[in-house]
């Protein structure tokens, strides 16, 4: 049985598409909506609802849907909540019903329906209450314990859980003026501003353009998109614009391959647009709202607008015998159509005093509303009412209920700019504000019930536009909002006399006007509260037909007028955006760039592991065959102790610092003394924060009289550039000082251990410049590498042993690498990586991010010697402010296992013994296997420092790996503490 | 989105761009006390409307710039560099 009838439709009937619902088979046509189709196959019940599992069936022709909301696709391509009433048909495609089991024909969660009062809003609230009488399971226990089958009764449909398959993208544009929506009113801005010059773009979110004309039968939009497209106005159609933000931005999401079966990994799935315009004209149309009655919601009730739809542009007659429930002029021209097209039809217009002009071909009984309807999976019968006295006064036998409460103006874009709407009693609806924002209000979203009212808005938005643009200086006015030849009268719900009713407010949610009731009886009365307790207007449809309904409920409820009640602020989107559209490309490996040093393919061609350090790949460590991690790095340090490591650390910040201020500068910036650095001399230094906390450290090499070159951590590089440069931009504006970033233009090399010299002896030019006396520690040469390469090296360590930085241009990296390596293999030496690195620098008690994280002060980090006592420098003031000068606070440590044998992570709490709870006494912030000493040792934090827990047994507590164990507090310079090595 | 006019670059979106802070502080000398640093870090005004504020042109000239911009609706009424060489630059060239 086809509920399909000829000569209607703009349907493509030459064209036959296959489809399967819920598992069988189903035929529509070209340009038909799944709803279309599933409508003309006359399949009623579309999905189930959210709590009480009722049937439902399709209740608009739009994105307002909330009752035919499916599941599309399968496997990986399976996308939930689909509303069927916007999803194109195609070739193949599947669809299935959700929120029910076995299906929605028959679902046994129905029961649900029963047990309605055990579901009323904020049921799952009250479950943190306990159950009455006793309040059994009082507290969060009994909703844990109900949590999950209420998320299983209770929900729409469920994500695949598989990685996407598909693209998307994201895109940029600009113009002159964007026209969202292509009804009578949109088209005509964007001729009128084309024809004034104007770069103009015209966004709808159909397929077709016509807006709410696509509803007619005469309609053909053909002349339209010629004129259009002649004019170089760019039309983007399946492109819905879901909001609008600061200086006239607006996002679209366009839906490239929604609408089409196979699909083309070259062509992006969905489109996200970013357009900049000058003005934008919002003529996104009225949406109807429906009425509140018993029984509102049974798979046959729709809207008024959406059967014309069905019937003029799918050729779908979706009732025989129908009745119409109004409140407003709009449904009569409705009415004789469906009559004309075959259907009996029936007008229940709750108004008693009113003229319309029909042919007769259709009843019209004045003074009736509908006050509820029999049946369950489909219509049987409706009980009408008399307006006047609410009661049930006879029964009418149809298929089908028609509803129109009135129009809501489509005022969500605007909202989103924070732009209130006012209410406009005349009308029954909210309008939009003004606003000094280039944003105007057109067509029936202002109000306007006609169409030629809503052509003379576009062109005078258009108007508007080239005033505040400054392009004309011309007199405009828009129609008065209405159009109706009689005024509507308020109609939100006809109240059901027996208790236990179900009169729906908003289907989505399952939200009754009951519990918008019991929302006010418990006190949440602001229509904030109202939103959140009782969930109305949530989800995908955002209450776009039920919103006002409960609004006017509550204002009833208050005895107040409906803007005194308020209503609640849209929020972009204006319909769902997926979660892929806002990634669009930034997934996978380009999910954030990725910055390599110039040696790194060097690095891997020699064996390295590599780790992400911020954006940085560096090496971690290099496995000889089958090593692990930890059989690498220890024997990779322990090279570096007995003969030579080389190590990659390009990724250091790096920066030139220029002019004849530098010294003065860089004296004002370090805690530390800078004046009397020589030329030829490094220094390491920290820097603190305005606020006297330690934000990085650093060399710098005073490489001439008015040259230095300053090496930052990996992770503090771009933050400390930027610091600079604030300084001397805003602060310091006197002094002469130039700073450039030069991390990518240096590529740099650790050489470190007792045969480092001999090695780098082997690699320079002239072998002379890097003995003791002419590169002392500390000292910085600018010389040549063996085939005249130009470098510069300092004598600089951090892993403690003898050792040397070595920069070459990055252009030379891979010769630096090959002429350092083949030398150092001559001393049986090895590349080493980070977590060598690591295990040196924990030796030494050498403190990095780990610990300098953003609380510790130069006194916590037991370089309080490193604070000039001398000269005031950044931080100076205020390093010794109040809790930072108690005696207590956490100072770096070194950290040994009592039992030698046993490990220990960062991350474990230092504890008193017999006091292991909170934060105890300190914090490990770093360890590693220690090859010099034989076991674990760690740096870290403890409140009083070593003085006063040296000879006291500790307990680390590491909960969270379940592990606890003794430790002993010791120096932090675990090696060599009087860094004879390094000087050596 | 905001846009900000950088005199160096022109027009650009404001994700080119990181916010610094307050464009109005003082900062007292380095050897001033800890009271005056005080009141010169933590004390901000939490202004409704236009303020001037430092922006910081990272992904572009790298200069810093002072703002006007209202904290309601994310207007801006001016832009200039923050350094007064670099202001009286923007002014000769105008």
């Amino acid at each position: 049985m086809t509920r399909r009838i000829d000569n209607y439709g703009k349907i493509n009937r030459d064209k036959i598409l296959s489809f399967r619902w819920d598992k069988k088979n189903y035929k529509g046509f070209e340009g038909d909506t799944l709803a279309s189709a599933l409508l003309a196959n006359n399949i009623g019940i579309v999905g189930r609802s959210f709590k009480y599992h009722r049937p439902r069936g399709i209740f608009s022709s739009g994105v307002e849907e909330s009752g035919a909301l499916v599941t599309i696709g399968s496997k990986d391509r399976r996308d939930p909540n689909v509303r069927a009433t916007t999803q194109e048909l195609y070739n193949g495609l599947e669809a299935s019903g959700q929120n029910a089991f076995p299906n929605v024909n028959f679902d046994l969660a129905g029961i649900n329906n029963y047990l309605g009062r055990f579901f009323a809003a904020g049921f799952y609230y009250k479950t943190f209450m306990g159950i009455p009488p006793l309040e059994w399971g009082k507290g969060t226990a009994i909703w844990m314990f109900f949590e999950k089958f209420i998320r299983k009764a209770a929900g729409m449909g469920s994500a695949s859980g598989l990685p996407d398959p598909d693209t998307y993208e994201h895109a940029h544009d600009f113009c002159d003026l964007i026209v969202v929506g292509s009804g009578p009113a949109g088209v005509a801005a964007a001729i009128e501003a084309a024809e004034k010059k104007l770069d103009v773009i015209l966004v709808e979110q159909d397929s077709l353009i016509g807006g709410n004309q696509l509803a007619e039968n005469d309609f053909d939009n053909s002349q339209i998109k010629n004129q259009l497209e002649n004019l170089g106005i760019k039309i983007m159609t399946r492109t819905t614009a879901f909001g609008l933000y600061d200086n006239c931005v607006v996002g679209l999401l366009e839906r490239v391959t929604d609408h089409i079966s196979a699909s083309n990994v070259n062509i992006p799935r969905q489109r996200f647009w970013t357009i900049r315009a000058k003005h934008i004209i919002v003529g996104a149309g009225a949406i109807e709202r429906h009425i509140a009655f018993n029984n509102n919601d049974i798979p046959g009730v729709m809207t008024v607008n959406a059967s014309k739809h069905y019937l003029n542009r799918y050729g779908v007659l979706t009732g025989k015998r129908i009745v119409i429930a109004t409140n407003n002029d709009s449904v009569y021209e409705t009415a004789h159509q469906l009559s004309e097209a075959g259907a009996n039809v029936t007008v229940l217009d709750s108004r008693t005093n009113f003229e319309i002009e029909t042919n007769k071909s259709f009843e019209i009984r004045k003074g009736y509303v509908p006050y509820n309807i029999n049946g369950s999976k489909k219509i049987d019968s409706l009980d009408i009412s008399k307006s006047e006295t609410i009661n049930k006064s006879e029964t009418i036998n149809c298929d089908q209920v028609l509803l129109s409460g009135g129009w809501s103006p489509a005022v969500h874009l605007l909202s989103h700019r924070g732009v209130k709407p006012k209410w406009d009693y005349n009308n029954a609806c909210f309008l939009p504000s003004d606003t000094k924002e280039n944003i105007t209000m057109v067509g029936s979203s202002r109000g306007l019930w006609n169409k030629n009212d809503c052509i003379a808005s576009g062109i005078a938005g258009t108007t508007d536009a080239l005033n505040r643009l400054g392009i004309s200086k011309t007199n405009y006015f828009f129609p008065k909002p209405g159009g109706w030849k009689n005024p509507i009268q308020p109609l939100y719900e006809v109240k059901y006399k027996k208790s236990r009713s179900k009169s729906f407010v908003d289907y989505q949610h399952d939200v009754t006007t009951d519990d918008v009731r019991l929302a006010h009886r418990e006190g949440f009365i602001s229509v904030e509260h109202l939103k959140r307790y009782t969930t109305l207007g949530m989800a995908n449809d955002q209450g776009k037909m039920g919103n006002i309904i409960g609004l006017s409920l509550m204002a009833e409820l208050l005895n107040k007028e409906i803007p005194e009640v308020g209503t609640t602020v849209f929020r972009p989107p204006y319909t769902p955006v997926s979660i892929g559209a806002l990634s669009g490309r930034n997934v996978g490996k380009h999910f954030r760039p990725l910055r390599v040093t110039p040696m790194h393919q060097w690095n891997i061609d020699h064996g390295a592991k590599m780790i992400e350090v911020g954006l940085y790949q560096r090496p971690w460590y290099y496995p000889k065959e089958n090593e692990t991690l930890s059989d690498s790095y220890i024997r990779e340090a322990s090279t570096v102790r007995k003969t030579v490591g080389i190590c990659d650390v390009t990724s250091l910040g790096k920066i030139a610092i220029q002019g004849p201020d530098s010294t003065e500068f860089l004296n004002r910036i370090y805690s530390n003394g800078f004046s009397k650095l020589q030329v030829g001399k490094a220094r390491y230094g920290i820097m603190l924060r305005d606020d006297g906390i330690v934000m990085d450290d650093g060399t710098s090499w005073r490489l001439a009289e008015n040259e230095y070159f300053m090496t930052t951590s990996t992770g503090e590089a771009s933050k400390v550039m930027s610091w600079l440069e604030e300084l001397l931009q805003t602060r310091w504006t006197d002094l002469n000082v130039n700073v450039t970033s030069v991390s990518e233009q240096w590529a740099g090399v650790s050489v470190a251990g007792p045969k480092s010299r001999e090695v780098l002896n082997n690699c320079v030019d002239d072998s002379l410049v890097v003995t003791n006396n002419n590169l002392p520690f500390m000292g910085v040469t600018s010389t040549f590498l063996k085939g005249n390469i130009p470098c510069r090296i300092a004598r600089i360590s951090f892993s403690g042993e003898l050792a040397f930085e070595v920069y070459v241009k990055s252009d030379f990296a891979n010769t630096m690498m090959d002429l350092l390596w083949a030398n150092a293999k001559k001393y049986d030496g090895c590349l080493y990586g980070l977590e060598a690195l690591g295990a040196l620098r924990v030796e030494k008690g050498h403190v990095t991010a780990a610990e300098l994280d953003g609380r510790v002060t130069i006194d916590d980090a037991g370089l309080s010697k490193m604070a000039s006592t001398k000269k005031s420098y950044i931080g100076s003031a205020m390093r010794k402010r109040g809790v930072l000068k108690n005696n207590d606070r956490e100072i770096l440590v070194g950290f040994f296992p009592t039992n030698l044998k046993e490990t220990f992570n960062a991350g474990t709490i230092v504890c008193e013994k017999n006091n292991i709870k909170g934060q105890g006494i300190g914090r490990i912030t770093s360890v590693t296997y220690s090859p010099e000493l034989g076991h674990w040792i760690g740096l870290g934090f403890v409140k009083g420092g070593l003085d006063k827990w040296k000879d006291t047994n500790l307990v680390g507590a590491d909960p969270v790996r379940n592990k606890q164990m003794n430790l002993k507090v010791v120096s932090p310079h675990m090696i060599d503490p009087k860094g004879e090595r390094m000087y050596a | 989105m905001i846009r900000i006019n950088c005199p160096y670059c022109g027009e650009r979106d404001h994700s080119e761009f990181s916010y610094g802070g307050d464009a109005t502080i003082n900062y007292p000398s380095l050897d001033a006390s800890e009271k005056e640093w005080t009141e010169a870090i933590f004390f901000r005004k939490n202004i409704k409307g236009f303020q001037f504020e430092t922006w910081h042109h990272s992904n572009g000239c790298r200069m810093w710039l002072v703002v006007e911009r209202s904290t309601v609706t994310h207007e801006i009424k001016s832009v200039k560099p923050c350094h007064p060489d670099l202001q009286k630059v923007v002014e000769n060239n105008k």
